[in-house]
C-alpha cells in the first residue's frame, strides 16, 4: 500500500484529505453474491451485487458495466485551513469500493475535474483494486493552453495521477465549443491527434474517442474523420429531455445517437440525469412517474432511458452520495429496458418539463471558480429549485406570493453566502466560454439579481 | 397590593424593552416602540416637551415611579439584586446619602450636555447603558439561539427562521457595556439601587423632584416598634429606621417597606394629610427646598432648551474546474465626512440627539450601522458599507430612534434624501486593474446616478467606466458595497454634513 504512493508529489498529495486513513474496505464487500441486510424489509431497497447489466459491443470486446462512474462530482469537505473545499478521500474510497463490489467497472475522470484533484483521488481509490478488471477513462483537457508541449505534459501527468501505465479509454475533451477553429487548434495544428493515434498503436491508449458538447458542425466533421482515424467510441449528452428538446446550442441526442449507431461507434452517455435536474422535478411530474412505477425512483426513469438503446456502452453518473450510487445500481442490476409506450410516456414528461423556465445548469462547475467569487452553480440551482417548487412569483397578486417570496429569499441566503450571490456579477464574461450547456451566465446572473431586487423591494407588478 | 402592581408593570416594561433590543426583525417596534420614546433622556434630547413634563409631573406627584417601573436599567438592577441577595432574609441596610457624588455626576452630565460632549452623556444615561448591555451582551446569545432554530428549520425544510450573522460591531462599545454591566452587578449585589442613587444622573434629577413629591412614605412613630424590617428590605437604602426618616430623593417607590411593615406603621399618602402632624419649621424647609428644586429643574430644562435652539439652527497550465475564489475582506475607505443615516438630517443633529442606546444598530438588517469608536461620538451609530448598503426598502432605524437623532421617514422620503455622494477611484476599478467589463455599480444604482461611458472616447467598443451624477446620487452605498474591487472599493460614498432633499 505504501509503495504505490511514492510517485505522487508529496505536497499535492496532502491536498487530498483523509489520505492516511485510506483503508481496504474494498475487500469487505467480497466478490461473491451475498444477501443484503436491507432486502429483509423492502425488496425494492435491495442492492444486488451480481446482477449488473454489462455491454459488449461489436468491435469492442470490453465487457463494460452499464453504470459507469463519473468522477466529476466526488464528495468534498471544508478545508481545515478554511479556504474552500478538499476531496474527502475516505468517502471516495468507500464509494469506489462499493461500486466495484456491485459490478461497476468503468471510471471516467479528467485532469480538470474537482479543482484538478479528481485524477489523484480516483487513482488512489482504484489502485486498491486489480487493474485488469477496471476500465479507466480520462481526457485531454487542454482548454487553457493547447500547445503541443502542454498537451503532452497533461497526457503524461494523467498516468502519474491515476497510477497506471495505460488508459482503457482516452478522450478529446468536450469538443464542439468554439467550432472547428478551436478543435483544430487543440488537436490538429499541434499534431496532438497524430500523437494520440501513435500512443494507441503503442498500447498506452486502448480506445480513442471524444466527448462532445455544442456545435453540430464539429460533431459531423469529426465524425467524418472516422474513416481515417477510426474512433473507438464517442461520448454524448443523452437523456429523455435532450433526446428531442436540446437546450441552447446543444444538439438533440436523437440525432447524435443515430449518427453513431449508423457507423457502429459505441456511445458513452453523459448527463443522463442532467446533473440531478431530472430527479428534482415539479411535484405533478414526480407524481406521474411514481404512479407508473411506484417502487422506482424518479432518477431510475432517466437511467433506464439512457441505458435502453443497445449501442450504449455505458451510462456515466457522477454520484456524490452513497444513496445515489445504490439507487443507480438497483436500476441497472439488471436493466429493465423501456417499452415503446414507456418512451412515449417519457416524451410526454419531457414536454411538461421544458415548459418550466429552469436554467439548464447541470452543476458541472466548469464555469468555476468565478474570479469575482460568485458561486454560479449554487445560484442557478437555487433558482431552478424555486422554479420547480412554484416559488418564483410573477406578480404580487399571486396566491402564494408571501410564502414564495420568503422561501426564495431565505432559501437564497441559505444556499449561497451573501458575498457569492448574483449581485456580485460584473459581467466580465470569463465564465461563458466554459459552459458546455451554452448558458449565458452573466445574463442569467443579472436576471436573477433583478428578480431578487424586485422581491426585496416588493416591486413586482401587482 | 401596590407592590404587586409595581412588580407587574416593571416586569412588563423591562421584558418588552429588552425584546426591542433583541428583535433584529424590527417587527415589535410597531406596537411597543413608544416604550423607548418615554425614556427620560431620549425624550429630553428629542425635545419631547410633553413627555419630559409628564415624567417630571409624575415624579412630583408620586415619587420616582419612573425609576422603579419605566427605567429598564433600574428594574434590571432590581433583578440583579434579587439574584445577588437570594436567600437573604434581611438583604439591605440604611446608608447615608452621598450627595457630593450624586450632584457631582449630575453636574458633569449637564455640563457635558451643554458642551455637546455627547459620548459622556451616552456613557451615563441609564437607558443607553441598558441598551448597550442588551445589544452587546445578550443580543449575540439571542441570535445564536435563533441561528440554531434556523439550522433546525433548514433541515425541516421550513422557512420560519432564517440565519442572521453575529458580528462584533465595536470593541470599545463591547468593553464599555461589559464594564457597565460589571459595575451594576457589583453595586446591585452590595446594596440594591446604589447605581441609581449615586451615579445615575436621571435618578439624581428625578430624586431632586421627588424630595418634594406630593405622595410620599411616612413612618407613624406611634405605631412603629423600631424593628427595622423596613430598612432591611429597602433596596434604595433610604430608610433610617432609627430616626424614622425616609430619604425621599432616593426612594424609588418600590412599596417593599409598606408591604413588609407588620404594624402598618409606614403609609404612602399625600403630604397634606400628614402635614397636620409636622411642625412649621419643617414646612419652611420644605418650601425653601421646593423653591430650590424648582429652580434647579428649570436650570436643567434651560440647558436642554438652549441646546434645542442650537439644534434647530443647524441641521500544467490548465483551468481547473470548480472551487471558489477566495474573498478578500473589505476595508473601509477613509471618508472625509462621516455618513449619517437618512432621517438624521445632519451629522450634527445625529451627534447632538443620539443617546447611543444601540436600538438602530440592533434593527439595521443590512449591517450598515455599528457603534463608533471615536471619542467625540463614542458608541453613537456610525454608517459604513463594508457588510451591506442602505437598502431602498428599509427605513428601520428611523422608525425606532427614540431620541430624534434619526427622524421617521418613509421609503419615498428616503429615495430623495441625499446623505452623501459617490466618488470613483480609477486606480482600483477592475476595468483598469483586470481589463474586464463590469458596470456593477451602475446596474445597482437605485437612482440611476451612474452612467457607463467608453474608457476610450474614440473607440466605442472599449470597456466602460462609470461617471457619477452627484446631483442624483443619494449615497446609499449600493455601488460601494457591490464593487468587485477588494479590499478597497473603486467607488465609495463621501458623506454630506447636512443632508439634502433632491
Amino acid at each position: 500500500m505504501k509503495e504505490q504512493d511514492k510517485n505522487i508529489n508529496r505536497r499535492e498529495f496532502l491536498n487530498i484529505v483523509g489520505l492516511t486513513a485510506a483503508t481496504t474496505t474494498a475487500t469487505l464487500y467480497g466478490c461473491t453474491s451475498k444477501p443484503e441486510k436491507s432486502s429483509v424489509g423492502n425488496a425494492s431497497l435491495a442492492v444486488p451485487t451480481d446482477r449488473m447489466t454489462y455491454r459488449v459491443l461489436p468491435g469492442n470486446e470490453d465487457k463494460v458495466s452499464l453504470l459507469g462512474y463519473g468522477c466529476m462530482r466526488w464528495p468534498t469537505i471544508p478545508s481545515p485551513d478554511g479556504n474552500g473545499d478538499l476531496i474527502d478521500q475516505d468517502a471516495v474510497n468507500e464509494l469506489v469500493d462499493y461500486a466495484i463490489a456491485h459490478g461497476v467497472n468503468y471510471f471516467d475522470t479528467s485532469p480538470v475535474y474537482v479543482q484538478g484533484w479528481s485524477e489523484k483521488a480516483t487513482g488512489i481509490a482504484l489502485k486498491r483494486h486489480p487493474r485488469e478488471k477496471l476500465f479507466i477513462a480520462t481526457k485531454l483537457s487542454n482548454f487553457a493552453n493547447s500547445s503541443r508541449e502542454n498537451s503532452i505534459a497533461m497526457y503524461r501527468k494523467s498516468f502519474e495521477d491515476l497510477q497506471t501505465d495505460y488508459f482503457d479509454y482516452y478522450l478529446l475533451h468536450a469538443i464542439g465549443g468554439g467550432g472547428m477553429e478551436v478543435f483544430n487548434r487543440r488537436y490538429i495544428d499541434n499534431g496532438i491527434l497524430d500523437f494520440l493515434i501513435a500512443e494507441r498503436e503503442a498500447g498506452r491508449i486502448r480506445r480513442l474517442g471524444w466527448s462532445f458538447h455544442g456545435d453540430v458542425t464539429v460533431f459531423d466533421q469529426v465524425l467524418a474523420m472516422h474513416d481515417s482515424v477510426k474512433w473507438d467510441f464517442v461520448q454524448i449528452q443523452l437523456n429523455y429531455v435532450d433526446w428531442k428538446h436540446a437546450t441552447a446550442q446543444n444538439v438533440n441526442a436523437e440525432y447524435l445517437y443515430g449518427e453513431l449507431e449508423k457507423r457502429g461507434i459505441p456511445a458513452v452517455i453523459m448527463e443522463p440525469l442532467l446533473g440531478g435536474r431530472l430527479s428534482n422535478l415539479p411535484d405533478h411530474i414526480i407524481t406521474r412517474l411514481k404512479q407508473r412505477r411506484p417502487d422506482d425512483s424518479v432518477a431510475s426513469w432517466a437511467f433506464r432511458f439512457a441505458g435502453s438503446p443497445e449501442n450504449v456502452l455505458t451510462v456515466l453518473s457522477g454520484m456524490t452520495y452513497m444513496e445515489h450510487l445504490q439507487d443507480n445500481i438497483r436500476t441497472y442490476a439488471p436493466l429493465v429496458p423501456l417499452a415503446d409506450d414507456d418512451k412515449d410516456f417519457l416524451e410526454e414528461m419531457a414536454e411538461l418539463i421544458i415548459a418550466y423556465p429552469t436554467i439548464p445548469c447541470n452543476d458541472c462547475k466548469y464555469c468555476m471558480p468565478c474570479p469575482y467569487a460568485i458561486d454560479i452553480p449554487a445560484v442557478l440551482l437555487h433558482y431552478n429549485k424555486c422554479v420547480n417548487e412554484g416559488n418564483v412569483s410573477q406578480s404580487k397578486g399571486d396566491a402564494n406570493y408571501k410564502e414564495a417570496r420568503r422561501a426564495f429569499l431565505v432559501g437564497y441566503d441559505r444556499s449561497v453566502p451573501k458575498l457569492r450571490q448574483a449581485d456580485h456579477c460584473t459581467g466580465c464574461n470569463q465564465c461563458n466560454e466554459h459552459c458546455p450547456q451554452g448558458i449565458d451566465i452573466p445574463k442569467e446572473m443579472q436576471r436573477i439579481d433583478k428578480f431578487v431586487e424586485q422581491l426585496k423591494q416588493e416591486t413586482l407588478p401587482g | 397590593m401596590l407592590r404587586k402592581i409595581r412588580l407587574i408593570l416593571a416586569v412588563a416594561f423591562i421584558s418588552i424593552i429588552t425584546l426591542l433590543f433583541l428583535d433584529f426583525t424590527g417587527t415589535i417596534h410597531a406596537w411597543f416602540g413608544w416604550m423607548t420614546k418615554i425614556q427620560f433622556l431620549p425624550a429630553l434630547l428629542a425635545l419631547n416637551v410633553g413627555i419630559v413634563l409628564f415624567l417630571l409631573a409624575l415624579t412630583f406627584m408620586f415619587g420616582r415611579i419612573y425609576c422603579s417601573v419605566i427605567c429598564p436599567l433600574g428594574v434590571f438592577s432590581d433583578i440583579l439584586a434579587r439574584i445577588g441577595k437570594a436567600g437573604k432574609r434581611l438583604p439591605y441596610s440604611y446608608s447615608p446619602e452621598m450627595s457630593w457624588l450624586r450632584y457631582g455626576v449630575l453636574a458633569v452630565f449637564i455640563l457635558a450636555m451643554v458642551m455637546g460632549f455627547n459620548s459622556a452623556v451616552a456613557l451615563l444615561a441609564p437607558y443607553s447603558s441598558y441598551g448597550r448591555i442588551v445589544n452587546n451582551l445578550f443580543n449575540p446569545l439571542w441570535l445564536w439561539g435563533n441561528n440554531m432554530l434556523a439550522y433546525l428549520a433548514e433541515r425541516a425544510n421550513s422557512y420560519a427562521f432564517y440565519e442572521t450573522e453575529v458580528w462584533m460591531k465595536s470593541l470599545s462599545t463591547l468593553v464599555i457595556a461589559l464594564v457597565t454591566f460589571l459595575i451594576l452587578v457589583v453595586l446591585a449585589f452590595r446594596n440594591g439601587r446604589t447605581y441609581c442613587n449615586t451615579i445615575c444622573p436621571v435618578g439624581t434629577l428625578l430624586g431632586f423632584v421627588s424630595r418634594f413629591s406630593l405622595f410620599r412614605f411616612t413612618i407613624d412613630t406611634d405605631k412603629c416598634n423600631n424593628c427595622g424590617l423596613c430598612a432591611r428590605r429597602c433596596k434604595a437604602a433610604c430608610i433610617n429606621s432609627r430616626e424614622h426618616k425616609i430619604d425621599n430623593s432616593r426612594c424609588v417607590v418600590c412599596m417593599n417597606c409598606v408591604d413588609n411593615c407588620q404594624r402598618e406603621a409606614i403609609t404612602y399618602k399625600p403630604v397634606w394629610m400628614e402635614r397636620k402632624k409636622s411642625d412649621e419649621k419643617l414646612e419652611q424647609t420644605i418650601n425653601l427646598s421646593r423653591r430650590r428644586a424648582l429652580s434647579a429643574t428649570i436650570l436643567t430644562a434651560m440647558a436642554s432648551t438652549l441646546k434645542a435652539q442650537e439644534k434647530k439652527i443647524k441641521n500544467v497550465e490548465m483551468k481547473k474546474d470548480g472551487g471558489l475564489a477566495p474573498i478578500k475582506e473589505r476595508k473601509a475607505p477613509l471618508r472625509q465626512t462621516p455618513l449619517a443615516p437618512p432621517g438624521a438630517l445632519s451629522v450634527r443633529n445625529m451627534t447632538q440627539h443620539c443617546v447611543a442606546c444601540q436600538l438602530c444598530v440592533t434593527v439595521c438588517p443590512n449591517q450598515v450601522l455599528s457603534p463608533s469608536d471615536s471619542l467625540m461620538t463614542l458608541m453613537q451609530p456610525e454608517m459604513s458599507y463594508e457588510r451591506g448598503y442602505c437598502r431602498p426598502e428599509c427605513v428601520k432605524c428611523s422608525e425606532v430612534c427614540p431620541a430624534g437623532a434619526i427622524r421617521p421617514i418613509t421609503k419615498a422620503d428616503k429615495s430623495a434624501i441625499q446623505i452623501g455622494h459617490a466618488v470613483w477611484l480609477k486606480e482600483y476599478c477592475v476595468v483598469n486593474t483586470d481589463g474586464v467589463e463590469c458596470g456593477n455599480c451602475a446596474r445597482h444604482c437605485p437612482t440611476e446616478a451612474i452612467q457607463m461611458i467608453a474608457i476610450n472616447q474614440d473607440d466605442k467598443t472599449s470597456h466602460k467606466i462609470p461617471v457619477i451624477n452627484t446631483e442624483r446620487c443619494i449615497g446609499c452605498g449600493a455601488c460601494e458595497n457591490l464593487c468587485p474591487s477588494r479590499p478597497y472599493p473603486a467607488i465609495y460614498v463621501e458623506g454630506h454634513l447636512v443632508h439634502r432633499i433632491i
